[in-house]
């Protein structure tokens, strides 16, 4: 291939630019193909399995991760594959899928896809009626594998071997040795005869073995017996039906419900996923018992959100105006012991004030009960729990709002006091005039970074008070301190009723949206993408 | 003009004066608020008794108990949580300097195709919090699980691979301005000497830029060892807790008794913590003020 053909064709440098690479460039054409490799080989499991959304975006990144390393024009792109491709496996895919999840019926009993659930129903076998049966002795190896002698009712002999098809052997072979008056080998090289004292001491992990190949395997049914089993639940191809032959019962797939069914209406377990178009959302919004508990929890999580900005902002704001004097001695010093609650582990934080309020034993409810006599039902209570974790957050939040205003009020031009001195401004008015519009347009975008952050601040909710107390008579568990987001973690596994991935999915798109909305709205109003957008 | 100053001169200096002693008495009140917790924990891990009703601010009999029954403990293995959280810290924080410094210097020394798009992309991913995603994250390392346990639920390396793709976000556009502001006149020289991107990469630049790193990864560091959502999601066994979601199970447990031991394990975890921050301090405000929230 001429050095013309290869640049038109844009895969590979020209050759005389080439010669000097040639090492750094084989070493990296072996690195590709290794993971070529890896990735079809992963790929090859996932179709056995049919986990087709893992499967597309295999696909997709290992072509890419082929062509940004093949093609000499994209090669900055190199520098960003590791980023890039860790970036779309674990952050961008995992929004896709709960986004499918949220379409599908995915929840415990439906955690297999159809291929994976006839892989598992394959792996069971029955003893059918009449099967041979055979008496047994066993040999045990150094590793804890086994060998079986099998003898029938007619004197006929088996060798069966873990991992290897079970054959029909005759004792008088040399390869076996000597006998005992039973005509049973004494013992095979390696292996050690089990007596029947052993026998009994191995029989739960030997019972466990099945010897030979599918679909006809030998196990031990017994001290005295093993038989040949067969396979008990086999696919149908052209029914879509799975069949039980221990029962002749026909289980025909039910691609609605995710699930193979009998027409007596009898379903195998486990069920597998299927799609399930709108279901989800319909619960959700028109559901009685649903809609309630979602309703509440929706309200509160504004309202939280919105009340925590508000709180942390204010006091954050106070305590950043009354140590913005330079001239203030020791302004460091207290700027660092007020920035503590932000350094301390925010969960140790929050376990804390969960021990300060507790009703009986914390000590701020001791100390209020010493001194008024009385103390709130800090988490049993659904508005003192509410406003408790709005106390705790302000505790959290503030040094983070009392550093970004400090910062934002050293950028306010003096001059502006000044001149609003000068013009008899009382210190109020300068403030309501000055320093908080020129404020809230420099840290706006920040206070609604820190709504959209509240709005999913799992943390404080989860770890407090676990969203409690909880909502009496909810079909699904809620609490009256719950956010979107702990209800979504408890939908999805912390549920007493079982795991429901697909409706919690459902939830995280009305979160997703909710926060996109904000987002654009902070975009807009802020103009921070222009901004972004032209300092690339 | 200066008239009219002067006649406010004596009243504003006057409000100053009395200003100061109201800021210092607020100043005292605010640091009680933000301290007292802390203290009181700090109390609670050395009074013997050991649960919370008892806690007095100064114990009266101080003592270690609590230190050595926290480590001595075999059913909540403290130490192996903080070795887990100290390893897995240590792992995410290495690897995303790596990527980032990577991606940063492809960001800002070459122009291609993409490139601005890219950029842009990074900046809207990272605006949806990580909690967003945890139900697809759990069941994606469930199927991997299924495959490569070692990546699967429960297992340190699966925690890891979720940490990393959180990586690329705005610290990129931070690390990018600060790749920027080196002077690009230094890689045109090497570049005319022969030097490959690579060795301009690895060798100039990097030792440039060592500082930034550093903070980048003592910041994802401690990030990654005050998560507890994510950690809480994939690992299900005691033996393989990260400090954060073992405190926590234990604490929930009994929540009163077992108080002063989880106070003595809040001050080991805190306090180390606490000190880089404020260490930190000024990087950390400036980091700020781009727009991270702490997670």
């Amino acid at each position: 291939m001429s050095t013309v053909e290869t640049r038109a064709r844009g895969f590979i440098m020209p050759l005389a630019q080439m010669s000097g690479n040639i090492p750094r460039l084989a070493l990296r054409l072996i690195g590709l193909a290794l993971l070529d490799a890896f990735a079809v080989w992963f790929l090859y499991l996932l179709i056995r399995d049919g986990v087709w959304p893992l499967v597309v975006i295999i696909t997709i990144v290992t072509l890419g991760l082929n062509i940004i390393n093949l093609r000499e024009d994209l090669f900055p792109l190199r520098w960003l594959s590791p980023g890039l491709t860790l970036l779309i496996m674990m952050a961008l895919y995992p929004i896709i899928f709960t986004i499918y999840t949220a379409f599908t019926n995915y929840s415990d009993g439906h955690l297999l896809t159809k291929l994976q659930v006839i892989h598992l129903l394959a792996k069971e076998h029955y003893l059918p009626e009449g099967a041979q049966t055979y008496s047994w002795v066993a040999y045990r190896g150094s590793q804890g594998d086994y060998i079986l002698w099998l003898t029938s009712k007619d004197g006929e002999n088996l060798l069966a071997v873990q991992g290897e098809p079970v054959k029909a052997v005759s004792p008088d072979e040399d390869e076996f040795g000597p006998l005992d008056e039973e005509g049973i080998p004494v013992s095979f090289e390696g292996y050690r005869r089990l007596t029947r004292i052993d026998a009994v001491k191995y029989i739960s992990e030997l019972g466990k073995i099945e010897f030979g190949e599918e679909p006809n395997t030998i196990k031990i049914s017994s001290l005295d017996a093993a038989a040949q089993y067969q396979q008990r639940y086999v696919y149908d191809d052209d029914l879509d039906a799975i069949i039980d032959r221990a029962k002749e019962i026909v289980y025909s797939a039910d691609n609605v419900n995710g699930a193979f069914t009998s027409s007596e209406g009898a379903s195998l377990l486990p069920g597998y996923q299927v799609p399930t178009g709108l279901k989800n959302f319909k619960r959700l919004f028109t559901s009685p018992a649903l809609r309630g508990p979602f309703a509440m929890v929706f309200m509160w999580t504004v309202a939280f959100a919105f009340f925590s900005v508000a709180t942390t902002f204010a006091l954050g704001l106070f305590l950043a105006l009354i140590f913005d004097d330079p001239q203030l001695k020791g302004r460091k010093i207290i700027r660092s012991l007020l920035i503590i609650p932000y350094a301390i582990p925010g969960v140790i934080g929050i376990l804390i004030w969960r021990g300060m309020l507790n009703p009986h034993l914390g000590v701020v409810s001791t100390t209020m009960k010493d001194i008024i006599g009385w103390a709130p039902p800090w988490l049993s209570n659904a508005w003192w729990s509410k406003i408790a974790i709005l106390l705790v957050n302000l505790w959290l939040g503030y040094p983070y709002m009392m550093l970004i205003t400090s910062g934002a009020l050293q950028a306010i031009p003096h001059d502006l006091y000044e001149a609003a001195r000068v013009d008899g401004a009382t210190a109020w008015q300068r403030f309501w005039n000055i320093t908080l519009p020129l404020l809230l347009v420099s840290v706006g975008p920040l206070l609604i970074a820190s709504f959209t952050f509240n709005f999913n601040n799992f943390n404080v909710i989860y770890l407090f008070n676990e969203g409690g107390p909880p909502i009496p008579a909810t079909p699904t568990p809620a609490g009256h301190t719950d956010i979107l987001i702990s209800y979504t973690y408890r939908l999805a596994f912390a549920g007493h009723r079982g795991s429901d991935y697909g409706y919690a999915a459902a939830i995280t798109i009305v979160i997703f949206l909710l926060v996109s909305l904000i987002t654009i709205f902070n975009f807009r109003y802020t103009r921070i993408w222009e901004e972004i957008s032209e300092s690339v | 003009m200066s008239k009219l100053r002067d006649r406010f001169k004596p009243t504003v200096s006057g409000q100053r004066r009395f200003g100061k002693r109201v800021r210092y008495i607020i100043a005292l009140l605010a640091i009680f608020y933000s301290l007292f917790p802390a203290l009181w924990v700090t109390s609670a891990s050395f009074d013997p008794t050991g649960s919370l009703a008892t806690t007095q601010l100064i114990p009266r009999h101080a003592s270690l108990n609590n230190f050595r029954e926290l480590f001595a403990d075999p059913i909540n293995p403290f130490l192996t949580w903080l070795l887990n959280s100290i390893k897995i810290s240590s792992i995410v924080a290495f690897l995303s300097v790596f990527i980032l410094a990577l991606s940063a210097y492809a960001f800002s020394r070459f122009r291609f195709r993409f490139r601005r798009s890219l950029l842009l992309g990074v900046f809207l991913v990272q605006v949806f919090p990580s909690s967003l995603t945890i139900v697809g994250l759990f069941l994606l390392v469930q199927q991997i699980g299924r495959y490569f346990p070692t990546f699967g639920l429960n297992s340190h390396g699966g925690l890891i691979l979720v940490y990393l793709g959180w990586v690329m976000g705005i610290n990129v556009w931070l690390m990018k301005g600060f790749f920027d502001s080196v002077p690009r006149e230094i890689d045109e020289s090497a570049m005319v000497d022969g030097a490959t991107h690579w060795q301009i990469f690895w060798n100039l630049i990097l030792p440039l830029v060592r500082p930034i790193l550093a903070v980048v990864a003592v910041l994802s560091f401690i990030g990654t060892f005050n998560d507890f959502l994510l950690a809480r999601t994939i690992l299900q066994s005691t033996e393989e807790f990260t400090l954060m979601v073992g405190l926590y199970l234990f604490v929930d447990q009994q929540f009163a008794q077992n108080w002063g031991v989880f106070a003595a394990g809040a001050v080991i975890a805190s306090v180390p913590i606490v000190l880089v921050y404020l260490l930190l301090q000024d990087q950390i405000v400036s980091g700020l003020t781009t727009g991270a929230v702490k997670g």
